[in-house]
């Protein structure tokens, strides 16, 4: 039985500790501005589509002297902040680009090798015998009891772990990639990005959202590494046997 | 027998690393802003090098209507004068009092014939009106109308010279912002003195303020009083850049 191949090994751990990163000063840039929004506006002055309460700055609530901008009664307001924001946005920032570098870089890799030899197809698409509905009722039926098969050290893998793969692999990260990219101004100068999801604050609550999507993934994939031998998974993926 | 393979793994890494190194040597090709060593520096510098490299440099930013025009937050310091802050500005006081009649904009550095200009020698240059997107740097946004003369006008009054790779902004809050001259020569870079359709609010910069449409809020300086043009990086003790803040806000 074959193990994981280095550059798996490699992009995977690179991949982890680059995911980390971002999760960890992305949730820390969350919290300078915990709401979010539709569209391409949206500020403590207009409403919110949804309001975390993950920071002090959650409804601070401290504006003074609103006044409106326009001489009519829908005209919109400016108003000036009194409140001390909580703001590690400094470091925050930079930590967030520069481990999306890492993870760009890993993701190149992986994707490159993967796609131009035969990784992909012979181990992450479905094979056309696995697709049937009895095969995917047994998957489901086992994965909701938590019968996981002991671990191989390596492929093949089962049909919801390869949907499962393929789907953070070739949907969700590059959705993040998209979306994240879209808030840069200059960026969006260039190429229309934003429109595309229906405003540069869409595409940061779709980035939100994909973040959450990727924070599910995580836990099934831990708890799926517990359930079937956390010590042989992770000799597996580092030494390759 | 084992089928021959088209392309080798260790071609395919080295294909995938080649942007990667003509990224790295295009930045090197001219002087990049200083990363004092730290990681989170060289992340930015990274970035910054990758944007000169693979965007348009005069790429514009959507503009949108009047319709758009949307409720816009003052943060920061919205009163340079007011005495309640840190190190209130008696000067910006002066300066208010008289419905800014005094108020001189230098422009001086690299330049052949350095230059003070009033707001009205200001209002005198041709002039650009647009309606665009306010980014700050904590997630939020609004959109506004900004008229004002782009910086390019200002700079040829003042005749750039050659040498020239840095225009800082100097703030009457005592603030200091540095931007290069792809961005400083951008159309839609102002030095903008109405917003909205009327003078710019005093909690929004007035007289007049940079606009940087192409990167976060804070690199568009709120009061402006000073342009210094350089051939060097502006190491400005005053800049947010020391506090931790990527200088580099395009992302």
């Amino acid at each position: 039985m074959r193990g994981h191949a280095r550059w798996v090994r490699l992009s995977h751990w690179a991949a982890t500790i680059s995911f980390i990163a971002l999760a960890f000063s992305g949730y820390v840039i969350l919290m300078a501005h915990p709401r979010l929004y539709w569209g391409n506006t949206g500020n403590d002055l207009t409403p919110a589509l949804l309001e975390l309460p993950i920071s002090r700055n959650y409804r601070h609530g401290g504006f003074e002297r609103a006044e409106p901008i326009f001489q009519n009664a829908e005209s919109p307001i400016t108003a000036i902040r009194t409140y001390r924001m909580f703001n590690q946005n400094g470091w925050g920032r930079s930590l967030h680009f520069l481990s999306a570098w890492v993870l760009v870089g890993a993701g190149g890799i992986y994707l490159s090798i993967g796609a131009l030899g035969r990784h992909f197809r012979r181990h992450l698409v479905p094979h056309r015998a696995e697709l049937t509905t009895t095969a995917f009722r047994q998957e489901i039926r086992d994965h909701v009891r938590l019968k996981i098969p002991p671990a191989t050290g390596g492929p093949s893998y089962g049909l919801l772990q390869k949907f499962a793969y393929s789907t953070v692999v070739f949907v969700v990260l590059p959705f993040t990639a998209i979306t994240g990219l879209a808030m840069s101004p200059a960026i969006a100068a260039a190429v229309p990005l934003p429109a595309i999801f229906g405003g540069v604050q869409s595409a940061r609550t779709l980035h939100f959202v994909a973040f959450v999507i990727l924070m599910c993934f995580l836990v099934v994939h831990v708890l799926m590494i517990v359930k079937s031998g956390f010590r042989r998974q992770m000799r597996a993926m580092t030494f390759g046997a | 027998m084992r089928k021959p393979v088209a392309i080798t793994r260790r071609q395919a890494l080295l294909a995938g690393l080649m942007p990667v190194g003509s990224l790295i040597l295009t930045g090197c090709s001219k002087e990049l802003p200083p990363t004092y060593g730290h990681i989170l520096r060289m992340g930015d510098t990274f970035t910054y090098a990758a944007h000169h490299a693979l965007l348009p440099k005069q790429a514009l930013v959507k503009e949108f209507s009047r319709n758009d025009i949307s409720s816009f937050p003052a943060i920061g310091v919205t009163d340079p004068g007011d005495p309640k802050i840190r190190r209130p500005s008696h000067a910006y006081r002066a300066l208010q009092r008289d419905g800014f009649r005094d108020f001189r904009l230098s422009v001086d550095g690299l330049v052949a014939k350095p230059t003070s200009l009033s707001l009205s020698d200001l209002q005198r240059l041709p002039s650009r009106t647009q309606i665009t997107k306010h980014m700050c740097e904590e997630g939020w946004t609004a959109i506004a109308e900004w008229t004002g003369v782009p910086l390019s006008r200002v700079l040829d009054v003042a005749g750039v010279q050659p040498a020239a790779r840095f225009v800082t902004f100097l703030s009457l809050d005592g603030r200091a912002e540095s931007i290069d001259m792809l961005d400083a020569l951008h159309p839609q870079t102002l030095l903008a003195y109405g917003m909205n359709g009327a003078e710019i609010p005093v909690r929004h910069g007035a007289p007049v303020r940079a606009r940087v449409e192409r990167q976060m809020g804070y690199k568009s300086v709120k009061y402006v009083q000073q342009i210094v043009v350089s051939d060097t990086f502006p190491d400005s003790s005053t800049g947010i850049i020391k506090a931790g803040w990527a200088w580099y806000a395009g992302i």
